[in-house]
């Protein structure tokens, strides 16, 4: 490893990001973040959806300005895109009028350097990343691992200190993202790349133990640092070392450490029971999960990590599908293994008229949301609710998308246990058998 | 355009010999600029000379009226995108001017193009008195009327959704606003730009016809070009001439198509964002030419790298600039802070002078018209509406069924969809005199005859929209329709018709803008001195207009654009949103 691990190019102190709404309410993407990134480190940050990892990458980059909180860059305060970090998109965010070499050059070109000096520098990013001979090659010839090498050039072109990389390898299948990740490490081994620290965000654990020598671990809701890993394998690494092993099983366990669902709100009034954001995942993934849990294969208990691997699923998928699960009270997570409760095995064993029945029991017991709706409906003379009131009531405590997003699993929840029904032309609920 | 590709400077640079493909493509380039030049120079002359002899029928000179014609339209298109660059951009980058500016587009799309030109003449003749250069700018604005608002609309759009990662990118090189428009945004907003290009112009050869010969009050001007041509001929009664302007129009429309906007569409093809493969390339031999030469791309690359230059100019800043481009961005600041105070004194302002607008133009309508002239407005306004709605109806129950069938068959449609979109260009009015002919021989009932005339030329816009729409619909819904046996009018209603549905939603609102806009020609035809005359809002405005009587031409303005925008409103948009929300294609 690089032995100059002692200057700080990049510190972040106390770092909030927050958004108010019009109801007055703030809604915290991140709260009390302490960053600080060394000259010749990689930093993973690692966490799911929803836990402000990338927004905390574009506050580095100088993209989003935090709502409090201290970010500085050699000692100097940001205050907008700085020249000392590069991104790269998980998108790969390439401009498609533009070839490689013209993309490769859009950054040098903003900045006024001389044509001759581009080309030349330009030049020889795309020898480095190995992208030889595609120079005048538009984006859409090119296939996804060749469109994120340019990505890369891209970014070392203006020789950055810090390459800022988001969920770089997650949109490319399997074996592209490998070479990628190996090519990327290799390069970075060798000190052949224009860069003095690498930061980067994903979801995929054996990723972060792959590449980081540190790892932070987010927690959701709002996004703080849950843990710090510092992860001293020599390179390469081997994930079939039982050392590599446990560390990723260490990090699932901590990232499924029994805790409450979301953190406690720190607002004056607490928000009700039924305004707690809901992810929405299939009812055909929930009886899956349930199933295959329940197969002699596991018997009601199985290890995070190996599930998710033997079902080919990132944490991503998985993680979500266990959570609802929790939720619903037919499996419990824990430490990185879950397993099925009594009644999620009734559950798994019983047939289609049963399961309907228990799931819209669990829904009505676990689910405030569900409960709420269904009250109303029983309540209502029409007995019919327009969604737009259960909108109203979720928006105070979470932004509009996970208002939606929470909307979308009531429903289709509630239209799988047949408890109450939505009709999308008049935007309302209503009961079942009201029509 | 700006965003050439400079990287064609790197390969032609290579070998500048001219190749056999220069040997085509120089006379096209040589030829064309010598038109430009020609034609620009009959703009300068002298407003006596042109209505002292205004136009001959004498079918020789239509290649130069042609010429004229092509350049008004021309000048017009330069004049929209201009336009469209600058309301455009300003209505999406400051939220305040976006809450004026985009309502506005949108009364200013309703107003009948006509109109527009009833009340600018007077004003541009006098801006240039003595030269005909003003009755040239009244005639190109009249036409930019017609082609800038759909264009700005379309940019606009463009502007606000722009991918937020690219965004990203230029914020994180720190592109500066130059920069982010000529590499990012107007590249972006290419492909949608061009197409409604097209549209604008093939909507635009009416509107070139009907401006050459305006009639203001007793104010005649003519200039010289097709429309004029056509004029002359209906006031002589030939019609052999008639046919000729048919003919000159027909090449004119050729030669655009072939050689501005093929070779257009085919370029802004590389502006498609979606990083897969098109399943149809457009194609321009043109394009294919000029990319084959050597000589001729040698000779462009200088430019080629200038523009590039230009959109990647980054300015050295003098410190009173420095200062300048601060205070900008203090604005711009202000601009973003919602700051309560700001909004409403500026809401305030808007109010103010929506209303000291409406109430000036109330007091100048009521000044020449009484309340039962607006009353008398307002039917005729409805019996217009019901010739809209009536000829609607039967162009659906016409095109819908065939341009189904022929969407089902993709050789057929790759031979109709050209014909449909080039008669949607051809100006209907040129056919107007053939008809107005047959209503007098055969002693017709002018307000059912001349209506369909309304429609005559933006009919073909349903025709293509749903061709274009069975075209595209899914093999694997009709199998699965075949499959179950569904036919007869269950497969209309639940099958077809859904399906192409949104296609025919956007034919049909283009169909029904083009009619409105020409009933103010289509309800007041003549030839020679026979004039025939449909009851409705169209032949009121055009009386008004012929008559000079400003107060009416105000009102019958004000009238149309509001049926217009009630319509839009009331009938299409609700349509729009229902098609966006249940009938999409997934």
């Amino acid at each position: 490893m690089p032995n100059t691990m002692n200057t700080a190019l990049f510190e972040l102190n106390g770092v909030r990001q927050a958004y108010a709404k019009p109801s007055g309410q703030t809604y915290v993407v991140l709260d009390g973040v302490d960053l600080t990134l060394r000259d010749g480190e990689v930093v993973g940050l690692l966490g799911r959806s929803g836990s402000g990892k990338s927004t905390l990458l574009r506050i580095v980059a100088g993209l989003v300005r935090p709502t409090a909180g201290a970010v500085r860059h050699d000692g100097q305060a940001v205050n907008g895109p700085t020249d000392g970090v590069a991104m790269v998109f998980q998108t790969f965010a390439l401009f498609p009028w533009l070839t490689v070499r013209e993309n490769v050059m859009a950054g040098l070109k903003a900045k006024g350097v001389p044509a001759r000096e581009a080309a030349a520098r330009a030049e020889e990013a795309i020898d480095l990343i190995g992208l030889s001979g595609f120079e005048s090659a538009y984006p859409r010839e090119l296939s996804g691992g060749m469109r994120q090498r340019v990505g890369f050039a891209r970014a070392l072109v203006v020789h950055p200190e810090i390459l800022l990389m988001d969920e770089p390898f997650s949109a490319l299948d399997v074996l592209t993202a490998e070479t990628l990740r190996t090519d990327l490490l290799d390069l970075w081994m060798e000190r052949r790349l224009p860069i003095k620290s690498i930061l980067m965000v994903t979801h995929n654990i054996e990723e972060a133990v792959l590449m980081c020598d540190r790892i932070l671990v987010f927690s959701s809701n709002p996004g703080r640092v849950a843990a710090e890993i510092r992860v001293e394998l020599p390179h390469p690494r081997n994930r079939l070392d039982p050392q590599f092993r446990a560390m990723v099983d260490d990090i699932y366990g901590r990232m499924t450490a029994r805790r409450p669902l979301a953190a406690p709100s720190p607002a004056a009034n607490p928000p009700p029971a039924h305004a707690m954001p809901l992810e929405h995942v299939s009812t055909n993934q929930l009886a899956g999960l349930l199933g295959t849990l329940a197969s002699p294969v596991y018997h009601g208990k199985a290890d995070l990590p190996h599930l998710a691997a033997s079902l080919r699923h990132e944490i991503d998928d998985l993680f979500p599908i266990a959570e609802a699960l929790q939720r619903l009270g037919f499996a419990d997570v824990a430490e990185g293994d879950i397993h099925l409760t009594e009644p999620g095995r009734l559950f798994a064993e019983a047939g289609l008229e049963e399961r309907k029945r228990l799931f819209a029991e669990h829904l009505i017991r676990y689910v405030p949301l569900a409960a709420h709706i269904h009250g109303l409906l029983k309540e209502a003379a029409t007995q019919r609710v327009p969604s737009s009131r259960i909108r109203a009531e979720l928006i105070p405590f979470m932004s509009g998308d996970y208002a939606e997003e929470t909307l979308k699993a009531v429903t289709s929840w509630a239209r799988y246990a047949e408890l109450f029904t939505y009709d999308d032309q008049t935007e309302t609920f209503a009961l079942e058998d009201a029509d | 355009m700006v965003w050439i590709n400079t990287n064609v400077s790197v390969k032609a640079a290579a070998g500048a010999t001219p190749n056999r493909w220069d040997l085509l493509a120089l006379p096209l380039v040589v030829g064309l600029l010598a038109l430009i030049a020609v034609g620009g120079h009959q703009i300068t002359a002298p407003l006596e000379g042109v209505e002292a002899a205004p136009v001959t029928l004498d079918p020789w000179m239509l290649p130069d009226y042609a010429l004229r014609s092509t350049l008004r339209m021309l000048a017009a298109m330069a004049a929209s995108l201009v336009f469209t660059f600058t309301y455009a951009t300003l209505a999406a980058k400051s939220r305040r001017a976006g809450l004026l500016l985009i309502p506005l587009l949108d009364v200013l799309q309703s107003v009948p193009v006509l109109g527009y030109i009833s009340f600018t003449v007077a004003f541009f003749l006098a801006l240039f008195p003595g030269s005909v250069l003003g009755a040239e700018c009244a005639a190109v604005f009249a036409i930019f009327t017609s082609q800038a608002w759909n264009m700005a609309f379309s940019f606009y759009q463009s502007l606000r959704t722009v991918p937020r990662d690219l965004d990203e990118v230029a914020d994180g090189f720190g592109f500066s606003g130059w920069q982010r428009f000529w590499t990012l945004e107007a590249p972006f907003a290419a492909p949608g730009l061009v197409w409604n290009m097209m549209m604008s112009m093939s909507g635009g050869w009416f509107f070139v016809v009907a401006s050459e010969a305006i009639t203001v009050g007793d104010r005649t001007i003519t200039l010289p070009g097709i429309g004029s041509y056509l004029a002359e001929a209906i006031a002589q009664r030939e019609l052999g001439a008639v046919g000729w302007a048919v003919l000159a129009m027909l090449l004119v429309i050729l030669a655009y198509d072939q050689f501005l906007f093929r070779p257009l569409v085919a370029w802004a093809d590389k502006f498609r964002v979606e990083l897969t493969g098109a399943p149809v390339v457009p194609e321009s031999w043109l394009l294919d030419l000029v990319n084959r030469t050597r000589f001729l791309r040698a000779g462009l690359a200088p430019f080629g790298a200038l523009l590039g230059r230009a959109a990647w100019w980054r300015p050295a800043l003098p410190a009173a600039a420095v200062n300048g481009l601060a205070a900008r961005l203090a604005l711009l600041r202000l601009d973003r802070v919602p700051a309560r105070a700001v909004d409403m004194a500026w809401y305030a302002a808007l109010a103010v002078a929506g209303l000291y607008g409406g109430w000036s133009m109330a007091v100048f309508v009521a000044s020449g018209v009484g309340w039962s002239g607006v009353g008398t407005a307002f039917l005729l306004g409805g019996a217009t509406l019901l010739r809209v709605v009536v000829l609607i109806v039967l162009a659906t129950l016409v095109w819908v069924p065939l341009g189904v069938m022929i969407g089902l068959r993709p050789r057929l449609a790759e031979k109709v969809q050209p014909a449909a979109q080039f008669l949607a260009a051809f100006p209907a009015n040129l056919l107007f005199p053939v008809a107005v002919v047959a209503i007098v021989r055969f002693d017709l009932n002018p307000d059912v005859w001349l209506s369909p005339l309304m429609i005559l030329g933006t009919q073909w816009y349903i025709l293509f929209n749903v061709v274009a729409g069975a075209s595209a619909f899914p093999g694997d819904l009709t199998e699965a329709a075949a499959s179950f046996r569904i036919r007869g009018w269950q497969w209309w209603r639940e099958v077809m018709l859904p399906g192409v549905f949104p296609h025919y939603v956007t034919g049909a609102v283009t169909a029904s803008g083009g009619a409105w806009n020409a009933s103010i020609v289509a309800e007041a035809a003549s030839w020679g001195d026979t004039q025939l005359t449909a009851h409705g809002l169209g032949s009121y405005i055009a009386q008004a207009t012929a008559a000079g009587d400003y107060p009416r031409i105000v009102l019958g303005i004000a009238v149309m654009s509001l049926f217009v925008i009630l319509f839009n409103r009331l009938l299409w948009r609700p349509l729009y949103a229902f098609a966006e929300r249940r009938l999409r294609l997934a």
